[in-house]
């Protein structure tokens, strides 16, 4: 059964490990120290948290470009992330897939994306397997509202609806289709989406993690007991821009100024404070936090860069005994 | 040894493979309730059940997607895409995902999946129902690809593939459905990036695959009036293809036309004429020589597609060219 932790002190540890985790890769980015495109969930931390907290590990999820949250929330190792993400050779995926691919399949992490809704096809797939294999498994497919205008919604919400797979659909609604408001972007909305194709739908304030967790909790219990996808639009806030080092001149000063208010991090430490926290309790979690990304970035970076005579390996799975 | 026809030998594999190993499963349009298209999945449904053969809406993409996905989970699917012209909606499922899985995540996991895919003219089908576009996906690291000519090869390369532990794509030409050949009654895997020498020669090597070897056979006969033995290689598999058995045939013969029914012009012809004129350039008595379809789409008017398609004539003309 999967493994259920829904307090929020738990949940808030988890959003405040991704962000601080984020934020010095942000600070490495700034100096040179990462390779490539880096895209942040800074302010999208509660959809990741408050999902993997109704998964197991036989569960199984595929992400997209905006995805170490995921990957972070699903169990993702943090010196192995981080090591990928500087492209080193002791990455989970040796330094060949870097931010945009971040996986680890032995715990059901299936891959961030570089390709907009790709994993969608990928969890349609996994959970007709889930299925087949009848042990009650769910399989989840994280996307942005940016992803609603591809094609591959259309074949997987119709082909998952028809079939009865167990794909818990979760879109993260930002607002942004990298850098265009999605109002320019789609013609409908998700709800009418999921409607049209008899696919049980709910809204949430994505930057609520217990909201969040609440929900998914509902969803994928009905999703175990009867296999059926279900559709989860989490509101949330893309604080930073589509890109490190994107200027966001177009986003204008009223949305920015709200980004606070809206901060997943800040509201749960509210209620934390609310429900009778200190903030000693505060100040020792985020020193422990702060520990625990020290010692995995001090590991990644002592990693060597992977050497060329890696270079072919794992292009074809070796075969012992075929020649 | 009995004759089947070499639909046949496509769905007796597919069956075996069932039998032995309950990971297998099968996806495609129409390919459970009607038995496939062209019948190549005839009676799956029925000794397996819905669970394992399954008749896909139209949508190619999801189609490979759940190959890759399933894969991903612990099974073998087969996909198949009715005409090889509609993988053009399944590319980033097969190009970005699956080709590229296992190395961008770092040998963490290996994708065992098939997409059968059938391909060639012959029956005035038109421009997207046609094509030969197996060279793309030869392009591609981490796709292997087949493309049997023969019902022994294609029970032994579509064993293999499934057994595979990597995406492999199995071309079949539509032409040689119906036609009969040799498949023993224990019929054995062939394993993928083996050639065969499908008629031995000592003159010259004409490499070739699917559809076309029949042709190259038929020009041998033809050549042989005129005091001409053609060596005629069946490549069987084209990514990885048998690099080593093409220069050992061209070794003894020192001549060689490369013959396909894709469009010539980059296409598989180009990489075995670019090794040869490399690794092979010592054994070389005359320029190189290929034969494929002209530089255009396939046409429908009969007359247009038969002067489309290469055929035994055109390697008939090639192999003299070699000799002037």
């Amino acid at each position: 059964m999967p493994i259920k932790s829904s307090s929020l002190q738990v949940l808030y540890r988890q959003m405040l490990l991704i962000r601080r985790a984020e934020e010095r890769l942000q600070k490495l980015f700034a100096d040179g120290d990462v390779p490539g495109f880096l895209h942040l969930s800074i302010g999208q931390e509660a959809v990741a948290v408050g999902i993997s907290s109704v998964l197991g590990v036989a569960d199984t999820v595929s992400s997209n470009h905006r995805g170490h949250g995921h990957a972070l929330a699903k169990g993702v190792s943090l010196s192995g992330f981080f090591a990928e993400i500087l492209g080193r050779a002791d990455g989970v995926c040796r330094g060949r897939g870097g931010s945009m691919h971040v996986a680890d399949l032995s715990i059901g992490m299936l891959g961030a994306n570089g390709i907009v809704g790709a994993g969608m096809p990928i969890t349609t797939g996994s959970a007709l397997a889930l299925k087949m294999k009848g042990a009650g498994n769910i399989a989840a497919v994280y996307f942005g509202d940016g992803a609603l205008a591809e094609g591959v919604i259309h074949e997987c919400f119709n082909l998952t609806s028809l079939w009865s797979l167990p794909v818990l659909f979760v879109c993260e609604n930002n607002g942004w289709s990298e850098f265009s408001p999605t109002e320019r972007q789609l013609a409908t909305s998700l709800e009418r989406l999921s409607a049209a194709f008899g696919i049980a739908f709910a809204s949430v304030d994505g930057n609520d993690v217990v909201a969040v967790a609440d929900q998914a909790d509902k969803f994928v219990n009905q999703m175990r007991d009867m296999p059926s996808p279900r559709v989860i639009e989490c509101q949330t806030t893309r604080i930073r821009g589509h890109f490190e080092g994107d200027p966001q001149d177009y986003r204008n000063k009223e949305e920015m100024s709200m980004m606070s208010e809206r901060d997943p991090i800040a509201r749960a430490r509210s209620q934390l404070l609310a429900e009778g926290l200190s903030d000693v309790w505060f100040e020792q979690l985020h020193a422990e936090v702060d520990s625990e990304i020290d010692v995995a970035l001090k590991l990644a970076k002592g990693s060597p860069e992977p050497t060329s005579d890696s270079l072919v390996a794992d292009v074809y799975t070796p075969r012992l005994g075929v020649s | 040894m009995p004759e089947v026809r070499y639909l046949k030998a496509v769905n007796q594999a597919l069956y075996d493979a069932m039998e032995v190993d309950d990971s297998v499963f099968v996806i495609g349009e129409d390919v459970a309730a009607a038995g496939g298209p062209f019948k190549a999945t005839r009676g799956l449904l029925e000794t397996f059940g819905p669970g394992r053969v399954y008749d896909a809406p139209i949508a190619e993409a999801v189609i490979a997607g759940v190959a890759v996905g399933a894969a991903m989970t612990g099974m073998r699917p087969v996909a198949e895409i009715m005409f090889m012209d509609f993988i053009t909606l399944a590319m980033d499922q097969i190009v970005n995902q699956a080709a590229k899985a296992r190395s961008m995540f770092g040998g963490q996991a290996s994708l065992p999946l098939v997409i059968r895919a059938p391909h060639g003219g012959g029956l005035n089908a038109g421009p997207q129902h046609s094509q030969c576009l197996e060279a793309w996906f030869a392009h591609v690291p981490g796709l292997k690809v087949v493309c049997p000519a023969n019902a022994a090869d294609a029970y032994g390369l579509i064993r293999s593939a499934i057994d595979d532990p990597d995406p492999v794509i199995v071309v079949e030409n539509k032409t040689l459905y119906a036609a009969k050949s040799e498949l023993p009654d224990d019929p054995q895997a062939v394993p993928i990036g083996k050639a065969t020498i499908s008629r031995p020669g000592r003159d010259v090597t004409v490499v070739t695959y699917g559809a076309m070897v029949r042709e190259a056979l038929t020009a041998a006969d033809q050549l042989t009036i005129e005091g001409v033995d053609i060596e005629v290689l069946d490549l069987r598999s084209i990514q990885p293809w048998d690099e080593a058995m093409v220069v050992s045939s061209l070794a003894r013969t020192h001549r060689l036309v490369v013959a396909h029914e894709a469009v010539e012009a980059f296409g598989v012809g180009a990489e075995v004429v670019a090794r040869m004129a490399d690794v092979g350039f010592d054994e070389l008595d005359a320029p190189i020589i290929r034969v494929g379809a002209p530089f255009a789409p396939s046409p429908f008017a009969k007359s247009l597609e038969a002067a489309y398609r290469p055929d035994a004539s055109d390697i008939v003309r090639a192999v003299r060219r070699t000799l002037a």
